[in-house]
């Protein structure tokens, strides 16, 4: 029998559970866990410079891994300067578990120093939370809080611990718990059987289908499923933002993303359709805009893991609760020896859509000409060049999130790692900088903007610290790009606070941290700067990128209008 | 529609807080909500009576089921159920109201519980309607103090909501 103190479970647990890194900020009520920590070294911390970076750079792991992030803060301040990224994690459905200290038992409720209640306020952000009440609990509490973070529809765990459980004159049996057993939490492991008939008969009848799949088709592992069976049945396929990459981008049955800054071809195909097959999606209002108008002549096959999504905005004709790779797999075993029952619909179908792509086809931006500021677009179509598509790209939030959500191209799940849900700004940074700790071979790139980078820009101190090699792409085009956007839409152009004045000088900023920074103005100069700064993995380059500030993200969804109702340029209108 | 939902909910700390937590969150209303502990002491019984069109109620009933410390629940107003509120209510029982009181607790087949020179404490227990004409009646002597428990509940015949 092994005694070990409160502190000492956690490090061991974290082994046992085969945790390599752990991200987080010590402080009084976590030191005895910091002082465990110290003393092991499997387990590896990364000190991060503001809490919230530590659930970022945890949240940013999770997603190009699948695997769930880890976060250990301490109470008070540091709980809460985590709760941005616990929402965060939250909204996009992402795996991660997050010890917070707390006050010992005794003072809590006397308004203690640093004393915070901290489950009470991540209540409506976590998918469960754990208080500990006495240290023998431990091992089985953190199973819980990575089984429950993990399964079903994923999402935070907050697990709130009293400095006293991690004493290290108190010890107890510690054993790591294989299973867990909860009597009231049996996430689904596959869909109603007659449904999905049901389902897969409307589906081989269709004549305008449209798949429209999202994030939990990439957290569900399900891509490959997902690309058999849309090949098989020759359809098209629209994702969500959070669900980009889970089928090829490339391939021609993807009409890209959908939604407010979605693809033309892809709201069309959406408006017109006579079956949307739902999958992993939560109709969402930035994808459906009014929900009166959306999809008028579709009916709609929702297989949600979580059933409180379906039926939430848009009403399920054939809801299906199940997680998208057992779904998805028995949709392929029904289809297979099954013909789709109008095939001269189908081709009518294509040459509707093909129709809507030519209508835009080279006409999604205007190019910069010679002497002009670069266009963002360009950015990015440069970067996708330079990266073969290959890449990791984090984003923060706003214009810049779109450009590179739109003109990148995914042909792999997790690859675009963008806080779709929350939409939060600073968001990544410190993701990029958990995704290269665990994939130090792979390129990965931060695509963000000056006002954004400038929320969490503190994280190159721990760039520096730990040699992390991430590229950043700042398209800087001195103003909050979306906010000035909508003000240039909806509020005459009164740009009120959306322009950034007194910017620092990235370049000597950068170097201060003794990294590499390339400024970049004109379209030659772009490429050889990309290639410079995806020479080396293993060096941290920033590449601030001057851009069109005037520069608007098209299409754009009419507000309170229909799918089809798009602003596709500055003058032009569906 | 006003419904009943029934809940079995793991008697640990915190859980209350995230049922009702809930209700505000997403815009959620709740009538009435009663809590107390089951024969199993592990398990608590909560009724709550919320009232909105089925599409809120299938959402209140999914995010409740979702809650990891939601082990099971009942939505009683789709079947046959009795329901029973409790209220213990102070009225003025002077002079020639002192009668008139006592005959009405006697119609509604109410309790007498406590008594002063002044005032009646009555108790009474039925539905929420039978418990509100009571207060209609009582209103013209004059109604000193009332505690209600809200609304409970549970399913007419062999249908039982357990583990």
């Amino acid at each position: 029998m092994e005694l070990l103190s409160g502190a000492d479970m956690i490090a061991r647990f974290l082994q046992d559970e085969g945790i390599e890194y752990i991200y987080g900020y010590p402080g009084g009520a976590a030191l005895h866990i910091y002082d465990a920590l110290f003393r092991q070294d499997k387990v590896k911390h990364i000190l991060v410079r503001h809490e919230q970076a530590a659930t970022h750079a945890a949240d940013g792991y999770a997603r190009a891994s699948g695997k769930p992030g880890c976060v250990l803060v301490t109470s008070g301040p540091g709980a809460t300067n985590a709760v941005t990224g616990i929402a965060t994690a939250y909204m996009d459905s992402i795996p991660m578990v997050v010890l917070c200290g707390q006050v010992a038992s005794h003072l809590i409720g006397e308004d203690a120093f640093q004393e915070t209640d901290i489950v009470g306020v991540t209540r409506p952000i976590v998918k469960h939370s754990f208080s500990i009440r006495h240290p023998s609990e431990i091992p089985e509490v953190l199973k819980k809080a990575f089984y429950l973070a993990a399964t079903g529809r994923p999402g935070p765990v907050v697990v709130d611990i009293p400095k006293d459980m991690t004493a290290p004159t108190e010890r107890y049996e510690y054993i790591y718990p294989k299973k867990v057993k909860m009597r009231s939490y049996n996430p689904v492991t596959r869909g109603h059987t007659g449904q999905i008939k049901k389902a897969v008969e409307m589906i081989l009848k269709a004549k305008r289908p449209v798949f429209y799949t999202g994030g939990g088709v990439v957290t569900g592992k399900a891509s490959e499923g997902l690309t058999d069976l849309v090949k098989q049945l020759g359809y098209p396929i629209t994702t969500t933002l959070m669900g980009i990459g889970a089928y090829p981008q490339s391939d021609r049955q993807c009409l890209g993303w959908l939604g407010m800054h979605g693809s033309y071809e892809s709201n069309m195909a959406m408006h017109h359709a006579d079956l949307i097959i739902a999958i992993g999606a939560r109709f969402d209002d930035r994808v459906t805009n009014s929900t009166s108008k959306f999809c008028p002549t579709a009916k709609i096959i929702h297989v949600d893991v979580d059933p409180s999504s379906i039926s939430k905005t848009v009403r399920a004709d054939v809801p299906i609760v199940g997680p998208a790779s057992s779904v998805i797999n028995e949709m392929i075993s029904l289809v297979q020896g099954h013909k789709i029952a109008h095939p001269e619909a189908l081709t009518e179908w294509w040459e509707k859509i093909d129709g809507w792509r030519a209508d835009r086809e080279g006409k999604l931006y205007e190019p910069s000409k010679v002497g002009e500021a670069l266009k963002p677009q360009e950015v990015i179509e440069a970067l996708c060049r330079v990266t073969r598509g290959e890449a990791y790209v984090t984003t923060d939030v706003g214009q810049h999130q779109m450009f590179a959500a739109q003109y990148y191209k995914f042909d792999k799940p997790n690859r675009l790692i963008t806080s779709g849900g929350l939409g939060t700004m600073g968001f990544g940074f410190p993701a990029a900088m958990g995704i290269k700790q665990n994939y130090p071979d792979d390129d990965v790139v931060c695509v963000t903007g000056e006002g954004s980078f400038q929320m969490m820009m503190q994280e190159l101190s721990t760039c520096k610290q730990y040699g992390v090699g991430v590229k950043i792409v700042n398209l800087n085009n001195a103003s909050l790009g979306m906010v000035r956007q909508w003000q240039d839409l909806n509020y005459k152009s009164r740009h009120a606070h959306s322009y950034m004045e007194s910017l620092p000088d990235f370049h000597m900023l950068i170097e201060a941290y003794g990294f590499t920074a390339i400024t970049v103005n004109t379209l030659d100069e772009l490429e050889p700067a990309l290639e410079r700064a995806f020479a080396d993995k293993h060096e941290l380059v920033f590449l601030d990128v001057k851009v069109d500030p005037f520069e608007h993200v098209y299409p754009m969804q009419v507000p309170l209008g229909a799918m089809r109702d798009m602003l596709l340029s500055k003058t032009e209108r569906t | 529609m006003r419904h009943i939902i029934s809940i079995l909910l793991e008697n640990e700390p915190g859980a209350l807080s995230r049922v009702v937590g809930l209700f505000s969150q997403r815009n959620f209303n709740i009538e009435t909500l009663n809590v107390a502990p089951t024969e199993d002491p592990s398990l608590s019984r909560l009724t709550v009576t919320t009232i909105g069109d089925d599409r809120v109620i299938e959402q209140i009933t999914k995010h409740l089921n979702k809650l990891i410390d939601v082990v099971k629940l009942v939505d009683l107003t789709e079947g046959n159920h009795i329901e029973r509120e409790l209220m213990l209510v102070k009225v003025k029982a002077l002079g020639a109201a002192r009668d008139e009181v006592k005959r009405t607790v006697d119609i509604f087949r109410a309790q007498i519980v406590d008594v002063t020179p002044s005032l009646y404490t009555v108790q009474i227990t039925g539905d929420a309607g039978k418990l509100d004409a009571f207060l209609q009646a009582m209103a013209p002597v004059g109604i000193l103090e009332v505690a209600r428990t809200g609304v409970s509940g549970i399913a007419r015949g062999d249908k039982v909501l357990s583990l």
